[in-house]
């Protein structure tokens, strides 16, 4: 078993309704994570609308913001997700994770 | 959250406005900042725009009733509460009542990476939220350029921060959104461009030892405002902006009068003295007595219990005393009662409005009911013209808004031009007295006459006095057939012709 093989991939994705960007980032993220962390991640998508006091709590200014949560350290990634090369790195995504 | 969408609506009232509480401001302001409208504060790190900003939310909260959201991009929350401390404000206990609520936003562009395309919903949404939770009536962002740093992606930051305002109008608070300077510009991002409804400028500049800051309106549309700038101070109390101006002469004028210490002098007035809260000027050439009036005004107000604060621009306290004791005026015992204290600086040491900032702070202190400034041609000396008299009548109307009665001597230069004071700076006084020196007959006689005295019926004799060991005391009149006053040995010959004529002495010409 090779280093890394029990990582997992805890990620909360925040939106705003049902706009554009928000549908186009949980797509991106989507199909990113069954191509590279296939069992191996869990997705929550926070919507601000209807949860607007977490918008505080997680200190999100910038949407869509998409928060590693593990592995750690806490990490954010912003924007619509379309730039697979620095989402991966955002994800800590690294090569051998990607063969498993 | 609704967006923007088509645009703002305009505030309640094009002119309705929203006062800050911060003394002095609101005057220069006339009342405030545009209600439901942004203010943009700027000026360089430093400056007092967060205090300014702190203390706008915290009267509002207390004083108007209006509660506020503080969304810092700064300092966090704990820092915030530590500077307000510095102002005598509790934050914690205004948070906990719900009248404020202060948010500390994060962003730091190494612990972001960025994918794609965004924008600043997340920030709406939240301060929204933050808006509606303790029904805001007033909003800080403090300072969103920092956005800017931690962000790549300018164009969006910038169609978004103009999404923004429109939608802070929308929710009809009051805001004020702080920038920092850089170099030419008024903020470092433009954010003047979307705020274009108040702009207030302050600055912090270091003279000599001192540092003096300055407030200026540099636009607020629809409204008048003094486009001057404007020295303030930051007290245990909060900010002060020093005009305290613009009273609009609503000052109470008092109809208690004061002593003017001589007692021949005070018969010269029809209310046996200056009113309350007069502003006197006593002007005169060197050497004519005006410190020596000034030293009897002051040692009559200790006597009557009254603090003196006496701001000496030429000699030391010590010299001052030593000089007034010869004439038979002891300061001294008034000194050690703490009644009166002399203030002794040199003129050149400090700015014109480091002067005046000390001399309202000492004021502000000490609660003085007299207070002398000798001579006041001392700060004239370091400041233009203009500004001095704006100062100073911004000094003046300070001390008539506390009932204080202040002295001010005034050194003439010789030759005729005795009448011509410095810059007009009679027209802001209420008494201007004038004293001279007649040489005739190869003798020197002292002088002095009134010659404007508001409100107020008054000799307009020339009168003469002497200086002897036991103060100044005004001589009784004389007038020669044609009704000219005679002084010196020539009023002494001349009394002593009437006595001759008359056994009982005259007291004819005594001032009303």
């Amino acid at each position: 078993m090779k280093n890394g093989a029990r990582r997992t991939w805890r990620l909360r994705l925040y939106v705003a309704g049902q706009t554009p960007k928000s549908i186009a980032a949980l797509a991106n993220l989507k199909r990113l994570c069954d191509m590279h962390l296939a069992g191996r991640y869990r997705i929550e998508v926070i919507d601000l609308v209807n949860q607007p006091h977490l918008a505080r709590r997680d200190d999100i200014v910038v949407l869509p913001t998409l928060v590693r949560q593990l592995p750690s350290p806490i990490r954010k990634i912003i924007g619509d997700l379309s730039n697979v090369e620095r989402v991966l790195i955002g994800l800590d995504v690294r090569p051998r994770d990607d063969e498993e | 959250m609704k967006r923007a969408g088509n645009g703002s609506r305009p505030g309640p009232h094009p002119l309705a406005k929203a006062p800050t509480g911060i003394a002095g401001l609101d005057e220069i302001t006339n009342g405030g900042l545009p209600r439901g409208r942004p203010t943009l504060v700027c000026g360089g790190a430093g400056c007092g725009k967060t205090l300014l900003a702190l203390e706008f939310l915290v009267r509002g909260a207390l004083e108007y009733g209006e509660p506020g959201v503080f969304m810092s991009f700064e300092e966090t929350a704990d820092e915030l509460v530590e500077n307000a401390q510095s102002l005598g404000f509790d934050l914690r206990r205004l948070s906990a009542r719900r009248r404020l609520l202060v948010d500390h936003v994060h962003l730091e562009r190494n612990e972001l990476t960025e994918t794609g395309e965004y924008d600043l919903e997340g920030l709406l949404i939240r301060l929204g939220h933050a808006i509606d939770t303790i029904g805001a009536k007033r909003v800080v962002l403090d300072t969103i350029e920092r956005l800017f740093s931690g962000l790549s992606n300018a164009f969006v930051l910038r169609a978004e921060l103009d999404r923004l305002f429109r939608w802070l109008k929308t929710k009809r608070v009051t805001a004020i959104v702080t920038g920092e300077r850089a170099g030419e510009h008024l903020t470092r991002h433009g954010l003047e461009e979307f705020v274009s409804d108040c702009v207030i400028l302050l600055d912090q500049r270091v003279t000599e030892q001192s540092a003096t800051r300055r407030l200026r309106i540099l636009k607020y549309r629809g409204s008048g405002h003094g486009g001057n700038e404007m020295p303030f101070l930051i007290g245990d109390h909060g900010l002060s902006v020093l005009p305290i101006t613009s009273l609009g002469l609503a000052h109470q004028a008092s109809t208690a009068h004061v002593s003017t210490g001589v007692t021949g002098l005070d018969g010269m007035f029809a209310k046996k003295g200056y009113f309350r809260g007069n502003s006197v000027l006593v002007s005169g050439t060197a050497g004519t007595g005006k410190s020596s009036l000034a030293a009897h005004f002051a040692e009559t107000a200790c006597r009557r219990g009254d603090r003196c604060l006496y701001f000496a621009f030429e000699e030391s306290p010590s010299q001052i005393t030593r000089n007034m004791r010869s004439i038979g005026v002891d300061l001294e015992p008034w000194t050690r009662r703490d009644l009166l204290r002399i203030h002794a600086r040199r003129p050149t040491a400090l700015g014109l409005e480091a002067h005046l900032v000390a001399i309202h702070r000492l004021i502000d202190d000490w609660q003085p009911r007299v207070v002398i400034v000798d001579p006041v041609t001392n700060l004239i000396a370091v400041g233009s013209e203009i500004e001095v008299k704006a100062m100073l009548a911004r000094l003046i109307d300070f001390m008539k808004l506390r009932q204080i009665t202040a002295l001010f001597t005034s050194l003439t230069e010789g030759g005729g031009a005795a009448e011509r004071t410095d810059l007009g700076v009679s027209s802001l006084m209420d008494v201007w007295m004038l004293l001279g020196n007649r040489e005739a007959n190869g003798e020197r006689n002292r002088t002095i006459q009134i010659v404007k005295a508001r409100g107020m019926a008054h000799s307009n004799q020339v009168r003469e006095f002497v200086m002897t060991d036991r103060g100044i005391s005004l001589v009784d009149v004389s007038r020669r057939a044609d009704g000219s006053v005679s002084i010196g040995s020539a009023r002494g010959a001349q009394q002593q012709q009437e006595r001759a004529r008359d056994p009982k002495p005259r007291r004819k010409g005594r001032a009303k």
